[in-house]
């Protein structure tokens, strides 16, 4: 693992260099991510220009759990986000050259082409994060007030497995990147809405099958003060860390799985 | 396998989309005019043109502005075509792949599991892949423009970001353009990206009769031909082509 984490962080730094080299296009591309991931926050402030509630939940609640979900997601995105790309190297071949490389695949998959452009959504989920919780008027006791950068950290690791499993699917699947955005871009997307938005079987399917739910739906209905659709006990919400530890878990397995089962496309 | 795999990306934004206008027109009926039925036919006809109109990219403009760059547009200028027809042909034969490979399937899911508002008369349908072959003309005519932007800015990236924002937030992927509040509405809505989702929906829905959307779409398709036709002349005359 620290081998890894040497090569993570050599290989990342590398392509930062190589990014900040062009300064104004590395701050325009920044700005241009931001612009464009701010925009599914503006359809949200177009809703409330004609509607003063959705789903039960006011404007700031409901930028309560975007900024959580955006933020945690910005930061599986910028950490690991790269292994996505992991069926176009599957497809062509150049996977080979990581495997002969003395160190570890997934670490070299994820730090490839490291985009630290990915900060513009970061920093646009906690800007609309830090004016949810200005807005908000919550009764902050030690536990509500911990719960938020647990979250964050709990969102971005059950993100990061949703990567790593999906890059695990490619190895199998070669051409279906576009099945793990349904899974990344459409579970961010979906937890920018409220839970009692949703249909039941699917706030059902989201909390237990593929438990995305406990990036913010969960931890934040307890922050809230919201009763969660299912009827979850109010300590669910600390379960957060648990989960994402079950899910990192079994995405290394699934990745151990797909890299053992990698065939070269052969020449 | 990358067809299929789109297919099940468009159902399940379709279905993420499909419930929060639920929520918002149960608080808000008739919001724009649009009922609930109405609103969730306009999800599923938006997923199923996703990728037939490009609106994310995706089309030939990526090649085309990566042909500028490297020189070999030089190639397309000799032949015996026309740059701008060549593409289009091109381009028309993605969109309408696209609109059977990656249309169909999200579209028939989501008119079966939940309640659309589609007619039943064939000359209304007829009339909507009209609108739908105006709205992929109007679709490649800014595409164009935006790829010639290429022979200037060399470096693409910057202005296709541009069009992909633009293009997913005024053609109503995001909302429906009638849902907009005030003057923003009105300016979306005379934009040239009403007539690439708005308008076949609303023709297939009976919101607009057929001969005021057809005309709506076929100003702006002249307009953009007419403007990509100008840009390329002008392209042509006075760009050196890159080369080696």
């Amino acid at each position: 693992v620290r081998e890894g984490l040497r090569a993570y962080r050599l290989i990342s730094a590398m392509w930062i260099r190589s990014t900040l080299a062009y300064r104004v296009s590395f701050a325009m591309t920044v700005f241009g991510t931001l612009l464009v991931t701010g925009l599914d926050f503006v359809a949200i402030l177009l809703m409330f220009s004609q509607v003063d509630v959705l789903g039960g939940y006011t404007l700031p609640e409901v930028a309560f759990l975007y900024g959580l979900s955006a933020t945690a997601f910005g930061i599986a995105d910028l950490t690991i986000g790269s292994a996505g790309r992991l069926g176009s190297r599957v497809r062509d071949g150049t996977l080979d050259t990581l495997l002969v490389r003395p160190a570890p695949v997934l670490a070299q998959v994820a730090a490839d082409r490291f985009a630290l452009r990915r900060l513009g959504r970061i920093t646009q989920g906690a800007l609309v994060l830090g004016w949810s919780l200005v807005a908000l008027d919550i009764d902050w006791t030690p536990g509500r007030v911990l719960m938020v950068p647990v979250t964050l950290l709990c969102g971005g690791a059950i993100f990061s497995a949703v990567f790593v499993a999906g890059a695990a699917f490619q190895f199998v699947a070669q051409d279906a990147s576009e099945v793990q955005s349904a899974f990344t871009y459409g579970g961010q997307t979906l937890l920018q809405y409220p839970p009692t938005v949703f249909g039941r079987e699917l706030v059902r399917g989201v909390t237990f099958v593929f438990p995305v739910a406990f990036v913010n739906w969960v931890p934040a209905s307890y922050v809230l003060g919201r009763p969660y659709p299912l009827g979850l006990p109010r300590w669910a919400a600390f379960t957060s860390p648990l989960v994402a530890l079950a899910c990192c878990a079994l995405a290394g397995l699934a990745w151990r799985t797909g890299l053992r089962s990698y065939r070269s496309t052969g020449s | 396998v990358a067809t299929a795999a789109g297919v099940f990306t468009n159902t399940v934004f379709g279905l993420i989309l499909v419930y929060t206008y639920l929520a918002l027109w149960d608080e808000r009926p008739h919001l724009g005019g649009y009922d609930q039925a109405q609103a969730v036919s306009f999800v599923w006809l938006g997923q199923a043109l996703y990728a037939t109109l490009a609106i994310q990219g995706g089309g030939f403009e990526t090649e085309l502005m990566e042909r500028i760059r490297t020189g070999d547009v030089a190639i397309d200028l000799y032949r015996p075509v026309d740059l701008q027809l060549w593409w289009l042909a091109h381009d028309l034969g993605r969109a309408l792949f696209q609109l059977v490979g990656r249309g169909v399937i999200p579209f028939a899911f989501g008119a079966l599991v939940f309640p659309t508002a589609l007619p039943d008369d064939p000359v209304t349908w007829l009339a909507f892949l009209v609108a739908v072959v105006l709205a992929m003309i109007v679709s490649f005519g800014i595409r164009f423009l935006v790829a010639l932007s290429g022979f200037w800015l060399l470096d693409g990236t910057g202005a296709l970001q541009a069009m992909v924002v633009t293009g997913i937030f005024c053609s109503g992927m995001t909302l429906p353009l009638n849902a907009f509040p005030g003057p923003l509405g009105e300016v979306v809505r005379a934009l040239p990206w009403a007539a690439q989702l708005q308008m076949p929906a609303d023709l297939l829905m009976g919101e607009t009769g057929p001969l005021s959307a057809f005309a709506f779409q076929a100003v702006w398709a002249v307009a953009l031909l007419a403007a990509g036709r100008l840009l390329q002349g002008a392209a042509t005359r006075r760009v050196v082509v890159q080369g080696g």
